[in-house]
């Protein structure tokens, strides 16, 4: 990444951190094919680290502060203690009952009424999704939200020039490139903006040992906001506030005929053949094999 | 907002358990119990029989969207080329429309893209809005979301279906909160039920990692809207292309748009691409190194496919990510998948099980993936592999 290279410049960015369950260790109960909650251990959502990392970066390069925004229950202020440890400046937790149960559309006001409450802000940085959901509307929607530029997919910041305070008529550009499916994308994108970041972007550092202790003590500059705090109604955040609801959860079951082909590996390979001769599929022609 | 359950009442029953969607309810000493996951969502109220339990929850009005009309698919283009997914939704559109007796409808957006319209025709489109601007040749959030958020006030659809492409994620949260509805991403399925007064759609995805399947439902906003991966649905032709075209010409400021194009540097993926194919042989944790992934391949290439893998590959470091099966790869539905040494994990079912025939070999007999599997072979796949290579070959035929 390169700088404009003047003094330093003031840069406020802000990082949304997301604590979710280790999906890939959950197990199913084999009886009832439910997911077992008890013991799945909370980490902070992989793509989120690689955010982190972004707004350190830059916070090294240019000055400025990073503000690391979740949601989530009391225990999530471990995702911000984590980000604090990794070096962000302080943490702010939104902590409510009221924001229990919200979809994608209510999480992404409440978290922008926070970034609201926080003044100006240059830059928004973001996992591209999270492990949970997979769902990648949150980004989007907080720009949307806040009326930002937004760039999504981002593998790689190209260059980043803050807004000059003495030309306030010409706002600050961050150029990003941009990971799609048959190619890259250079974008540039006016300031304030949000971004999302994939793995691609960069390797996230580990927490300083220092810092994590100091971290989990008082002196941590960790903050909790409730619905009130941020001024939104309890009506529409949370489930309450949510379009979508889940209506039930299930078990997929792909289940087929499994039938167990047995015998010499001449054998099973040859039955194989002669039922996919037999099929339906346009390719039983290719399945002629020698006679067993 | 809170749950009671009246002890005394419970019979331990468990139909509350089953409704909540949350797992806000547990059984302890027989009878139900609220823990701290519970959302106040009041499902359970309603399914208690012995009227044990009781909320202070005032139940949310449905607001009337009679007006609300037409299933829309969102055609995704660039340089003038249709994505698939956009056609293969429209093959579910015209399901979902049927089911409704509703309409479908195209949005095209874009610089000279009159000469599209026939093949959206063709593949299910009734009506056709065409939005033709220069500030929309290439994709550009802002500008696209904004037309998009026009023609949903004015039109008033109710439902919208948006490929899960990178462009169709970058578009569809924005377009879903600037019109307030909400937005299920990556459905896997799509469906109206029919039962409740108000038809409304049934959208079921992957949660959890694909570990679960969640069942989501949009009841107070319009339109309906979700994301589909490419290659989930699939396409049909219909013979009526007498498609009505409307002409939209929006207003669009380039001071508004935020953002500028610097470059599209085309990659163009080595090898096929996997969603394509009508064969896939795949390969995991059984397969010894790359060598053992010659002879997968060889055996795709005397069927005509491609070679794909499990993501534990992938992070080996064998082969690439565009190869990877699964929920954190790609979605396939060949005609046939042969799984190699592939155990069969939640995540990997998650991306195969479209696929026509299944067959799978592994030496573990109790591997998953043989529940999926239409015929499974127990046994070692370095034998198995090549007796198939040797029937297939011409040689072979002869020995």
């Amino acid at each position: 990444m390169s700088l404009r290279k003047k003094e330093s410049f003031d840069m406020k960015l802000v990082v949304l951190v997301k604590q979710v369950p280790n999906t890939t260790r959950v197990k199913l109960d084999p009886k009832t094919g439910n997911l077992i909650r008890e013991g799945l251990e909370s980490i902070v959502n992989p793509d989120d680290l690689h955010a982190l990392e972004a707004a350190l970066g830059i916070k090294e390069a240019t000055g400025g502060t990073v503000t690391a925004i979740s949601m989530g229950p009391p225990q999530a202020v471990d995702a911000l203690t984590q980000a604090i440890g990794m070096g962000a400046d302080r943490g702010i937790l939104l902590c409510d009952r009221a924001f229990a149960g919200a979809d994608t559309w209510a999480t992404s006001l409440t978290l922008s009424h926070a970034i609201r409450k926080l003044g100006e802000v240059d830059l928004i940085i973001c996992g591209h999704q999270a492990i949970d959901g997979d769902t990648a509307q949150i980004g989007p929607q907080v720009a949307d939200w806040l009326g930002l530029a937004q760039a999504t997919y981002v593998k790689e910041i190209e260059h980043l020039t803050p807004a000059d305070p003495d030309k306030p008529e010409e706002p600050g550009e961050i150029i990003v490139k941009r990971r799609l499916e048959n190619g890259v994308e250079r974008l540039a994108c006016q300031l304030p903006a949000l971004v999302t970041v994939i793995k691609e972007l960069n390797q996230p550092r580990y927490a300083h040992m220092e810092r994590l202790i100091t971290a989990c003590t008082d002196k941590a500059d960790i903050r909790v906001w409730n619905a009130a705090d941020i001024g939104v109604n309890t009506c529409d955040v949370g489930l309450e506030g949510s379009n979508t609801h889940v209506i039930k959860t299930f078990t997929p079951n792909f289940k087929r005929q499994k039938e167990i082909l047995e015998g010499s590996k001449q054998e099973v390979v040859a039955q194989l053949f002669s039922r996919l001769k037999k099929s339906d599929t346009t390719l039983s022609g290719k399945f002629q094999g020698r006679p067993s | 907002m809170t749950i009671w359950i009246d002890q005394d009442n419970c019979d331990g029953c468990k139909r509350c358990q089953r409704v909540c969607p949350y797992e806000g309810i547990e059984l302890m000493d027989g009878v139900a119990r609220v823990t701290d996951r519970c959302t106040s969502c009041g499902a359970c109220v309603e399914a208690c029989k012995n009227e044990a339990i009781t909320s202070d929850i005032t139940p949310r009005q449905v607001p009337d969207f009679s007006e609300h009309k037409g299933v829309w698919v969102f055609a995704e283009q660039t340089d003038g080329v249709l994505a698939a997914v956009g056609l293969e939704l429209l093959g579910k559109a015209r399901e979902l429309a049927r089911d409704l007796n509703e309409t479908v409808s195209a949005v095209l957006m874009g610089q000279d893209l009159a000469g599209l319209c026939d093949t959206l025709a063709v593949h299910g489109a009734d009506t056709i809005y065409l939005v033709e601007d220069p500030l929309l040749k290439a994709y550009r959030t802002i500008a696209h979301a904004s037309v998009m958020e026009t023609l949903i006030k004015k039109y008033r659809p109710s439902i919208l279906l948006i490929g899960a492409t990178a462009l169709g994620r970058d578009l569809a949260p924005r377009v879903s909160r600037r019109v307030g509805a909400g937005l299920t991403a990556d459905c896997t399925e799509l469906s109206i039920d029919m039962d409740e007064g108000s038809q409304i759609l049934w959208q079921t995805r992957p949660a959890f990692g694909g570990n679960i399947m969640a069942t989501i439902a949009n009841r107070y906003s319009r339109p309906q809207m979700a994301t589909v991966r490419p290659g989930v649905m699939e396409k049909t032709i219909v013979e009526n292309v007498n498609a009505e075209i409307i002409r939209i010409s929006p207003t669009l400021n380039e001071g508004d748009i935020k953002t500028r194009i610097l470059e599209r540097v085309k990659e163009l993926p080595k090898g096929t691409d996997i969603t394509q194919a009508n064969v896939i042989v795949a390969g995991g944790r059984g397969i010894k190194g790359k060598e053992g992934f010659e002879m997968l391949r060889e055996l795709a290439a005397l069927l005509g496919g491609e070679l794909a893998c499990t993501r534990l590959i992938v992070e080996q470091g064998i082969m690439a990510q565009r190869s990877q099966v699964g929920q954190t790869g790609k979605t396939v539905r060949p005609e046939i998948y042969i799984a190699c040494g592939i155990s069969g994990a939640i995540q990997h079912r998650a991306g195969m099980m479209g696929s026509r025939y299944i067959i799978a070999i592994n030496t573990d007999p109790k591997a998953p993936i043989f529940d999926v599997a239409n015929w499974g072979i127990v046994g070692d796949v370095h034998e198995i592999v090549p007796e198939m290579i040797a029937q297939l070959s011409p040689k072979g035929s002869l020995s």
